[in-house]
């Protein structure tokens, strides 16, 4: 066992050598480009066998990435952001093919306007597409979800293809002390894919998306799926142990830290937690129980585990890198489905919007967060989603559109717009 | 935990900069985070590459607001508000300035509590430009005074393994004169205090005004005004067209600039020093050999020259 400097993509690369990837089909976009340039210096340098093949865009990279994966042999890609996006409609459609492969997401804010910076807004839009979602904190959680996310995706079971979730820069371009497993351990964890009787075939046709009309058989293929993702729970707890067993490092479906005598918990997902984790052991100096709890799998949700988690807990702060226009954010609504109605619920659900487009979240905000969390448990008053911004932000933004008006009016002016 | 910040432009090497200093920390038994920033990645850009160190797990994560350490290749940076040179900056931090002025001009420039060290001026040589990652390098692990020299080299060996015997030998040797002339200031860097959840800086949280969407579209108006970006701010060499031996070929110079820095006014062709990056293209291309290399600091005391009356 190694342990050595990388940065998220550099885990994730080594994610889909270990599990000896056979296929990789690549469209390279900012900030996930790094992944299959990795694989394919290694491709060229004969330290990898797989083939390589760069597609003209994100749609049929991930149609080539489920058509292999039906061939039966074992596939891996990468996308971001706009790139994940481009290919939606083939999220959707491929998932039903029911064919298993490995796609690693390297979050970034969607335009307008354009960043390149991080948030969860392009993983969310692909919540109900029938990819089970798996979402990373650390370098090394990357490399190791990479590992899993092959087992679970294969499992005779599920048969869906999976998504490893990654922060843009945050992890991508940030390196960490990873623990690089020894090939043949890595490789003994994943196991050889067994397609079963998945086995499309040049010159003997199958088709992968029949037509269904009149509801009933679309209904049943459907709610398959849906079940088949629930199962993943079940399965993922299970290859969670024995990953465990062998490498001893410890992922449950929704990683608890410092929560056993908590009496009030952040919520957060991906790499930004590992800030509420250093706000948590702050605030515990200072005599608050207060846990975070972060989970991994956002598909399947684990509701039964988080009613679990947070029961005797009263106050939640919920903290979404993400937001449904019109709604606020998606995981603070997913966590009050899951709450509604059970007895020893958290007594107040808060919700705060906070590092869109990669905008930090210091710790004074954590604190404050906390303290706004206790203020409504004591008075048992839920207050309004917060947006986390400060005058100051305001201040540099107000600035930035007086300029922006100042040189509207020299243009118009001078006669260089047509109409205001 | 040591907070680390190093500024410079795209193409000098900040990133792997960061990278030799992240894997010094790792070699000497620290946990390491290290991660460069850009947006636009643009040669001559500003961009920022920060490390962290702690004998413990790092959670933090992110850009660093409170620096210990402040590493500064380009001068020219400190002054633009968007490289964020200054970000954080109190009395525990240690600047280190790549610049031909002195301390002391340093010091009344900025007017800040931080300490601040310039490295020294053989540093500046022209041929030494190349190298200036590897000497910013070797000049903060001294500083730190937590690094030794074998895993600082060894750090640089792993780091640029795949340039060749050659230039890992330079950049050691480089590293190792920095390394050498901080010895005054060895261990000068120290971490700050951690931040307490009792007295802490309540966050001035605002609700944002909803505004009309005239107003809050992300819409610029103005066209062209990428032009006001002076990119030529950084350039190290200026190319000047000598017209007595320039051909007026009328296009070759300004084809070739990959700027679109070169106009053509009838077949006479005029450099935007705004705007030329001295990337010395036109110089290769130019059929009759018309265009000098000269170098800027040169060029601009000659200009500085010719402006004061004698």
């Amino acid at each position: 066992m190694t342990r050595k400097l990388l940065t998220g993509n550099g885990a994730a690369a080594w994610g889909a050598r270990l599990a000896a990837t056979d296929y990789i089909p690549a469209f390279p976009i900012t900030p996930q480009t790094e992944i299959i340039e990795t694989l394919s210096t290694w491709i060229d340098q004969g330290d990898m066998d797989a083939r390589m093949v760069t597609m003209e865009s994100e749609h049929s990279m991930i149609t080539a990435a489920a058509a292999a994966a039906a061939s039966g042999i074992r596939v891996f890609s990468a996308t971001s952001s706009q790139g994940l996006l481009y290919g939606m409609e083939m999220l959707y459609t491929v998932s039903g093919w029911r064919a298993p492969f490995v796609l690693v997401n390297v979050s970034r804010g969607l335009a307008s306007p354009i960043t390149l910076e991080p948030d969860h807004n392009d993983i969310m839009a692909a919540r109900d597409c029938g990819f089970l979602q798996i979402h990373c904190a650390t370098c090394q959680e990357v490399l190791d979800s990479t590992l899993m996310a092959f087992r679970l995706a294969e499992h005779e079971h599920i048969r869906l293809p999976v998504i490893v979730n990654m922060d843009g820069f945050y992890l991508s371009f940030t390196r960490e002390p990873v623990e690089l497993p020894e090939a043949a351990a890595a490789q003994r964890f994943v196991g050889d894919y067994d397609a079963e009787n998945i086995r499309f075939r040049a010159s003997a046709p199958v088709s992968q998306a029949v037509a269904v009309l009149g509801g009933a058989p679309y209904s049943y293929f459907r709610y398959e799926t849906h079940m088949a993702a629930q199962h993943g729970l079940a399965v993922y707890d299970e290859l969670s142990t024995t990953f465990a067993e062998q490498f001893g490092r410890v992922y449950p479906a929704i990683d608890a830290y410092r929560c056993d005598d908590a009496d009030t918990a952040f919520v957060m997902l991906g790499s930004f937690a590992t800030k509420a984790q250093a706000a948590v052991d702050r605030l515990r100096e200072a005599g608050h129980r207060i846990g975070l709890l972060r989970p991994r799998l956002l598909r399947p949700f684990p509701a039964e585990l988080f009613r679990r988690l947070l029961a005797g807990i009263s106050g939640v702060a919920v903290i979404d890198q993400n937001l449904s226009m019109g709604m606020g954010g998606v995981l603070h609504a997913e966590l009050a489905g899951a709450l509604y109605g059970h007895a020893r619920a958290p007594s107040c659900l808060l919700s705060f919007i906070g590092g869109l487009g990669g905008r930090d979240i210091s710790l004074e905000e954590f604190f404050q967060i906390a303290e706004v969390t206790r203020t409504a448990v004591a008075e048992q008053h839920t207050p309004p989603p917060r947006l986390l911004y400060t005058e100051q932000e305001l201040r540099e933004m107000r600035k930035l559109q007086a300029i922006a008006s100042v040189e509207r009016d020299e243009l118009n002016n001078a006669g260089g717009l047509e109409h205001d | 935990m040591y907070r680390i910040r190093f500024h410079g432009r795209g193409g000098q090497g900040m990133k792997t900069a960061s990278r030799i200093l992240g894997t010094a920390f790792f070699l000497q038994g620290y946990e390491v985070q290290d991660a460069p920033r850009y947006g636009a990645e643009r040669r001559g850009a500003p961009i920022f590459a920060y490390v962290r160190a702690d004998q413990q797990p790092i959670f933090e994560r992110g850009i660093i607001t409170q620096p210990d350490l402040v590493i500064v290749a380009d001068d020219s940076l400190v002054p633009v508000p968007a490289a964020g040179v200054l970000t954080g900056a109190d009395a525990h931090t240690v600047m280190l300035i790549n610049s031909d002025e002195t301390t002391a001009t340093w010091q009344h420039r900025l007017n800040l509590a931080s300490s601040i060290i310039t490295l020294p001026a053989e540093a500046l040589e022209r041929d030494e430009l190349r190298f200036i990652g590897a000497t910013c390098t070797g000049a903060a692990a001294r500083l730190l005074g937590v690094i030794s020299r074998d895993n600082l080299q060894q750090a640089i060996e792993q780091e640029l393994a795949q340039l060749g015997d050659a230039i890992i030998e330079k950049n050691l040797s480089r590293a190792s004169l920095a390394y050498d002339s901080m010895q005054g200031h060895q261990g000068c860097v120290q971490t700050a205090a951690e931040a307490n959840a009792v007295d802490y800086h309540k966050p001035a949280w605002i609700e944002l005004p909803f505004d009309d969407a005239r107003i809050s579209a992300p819409d610029i108006h103005a066209a062209a005004n990428s032009v006001k970006i002076r990119t030529g701010l950084w350039r190290t060499l200026r190319p000047v067209i000598d017209y007595a031996r320039c051909s007026r070929c009328w296009w070759v110079c300004s084809t070739f600039c990959p700027d679109g820095a070169i106009k053509v006014d009838d077949k006479t062709p005029v450099i935007d020093y705004d705007h030329c990056k001295g990337c010395m293209v036109c110089v290769a291309q130019c059929p009759p050999h018309a265009i000098e290399a000269i170098p800027e600091e040169q060029a601009k005391q000659q200009e500085a020259e010719l402006e004061t009356p004698a």
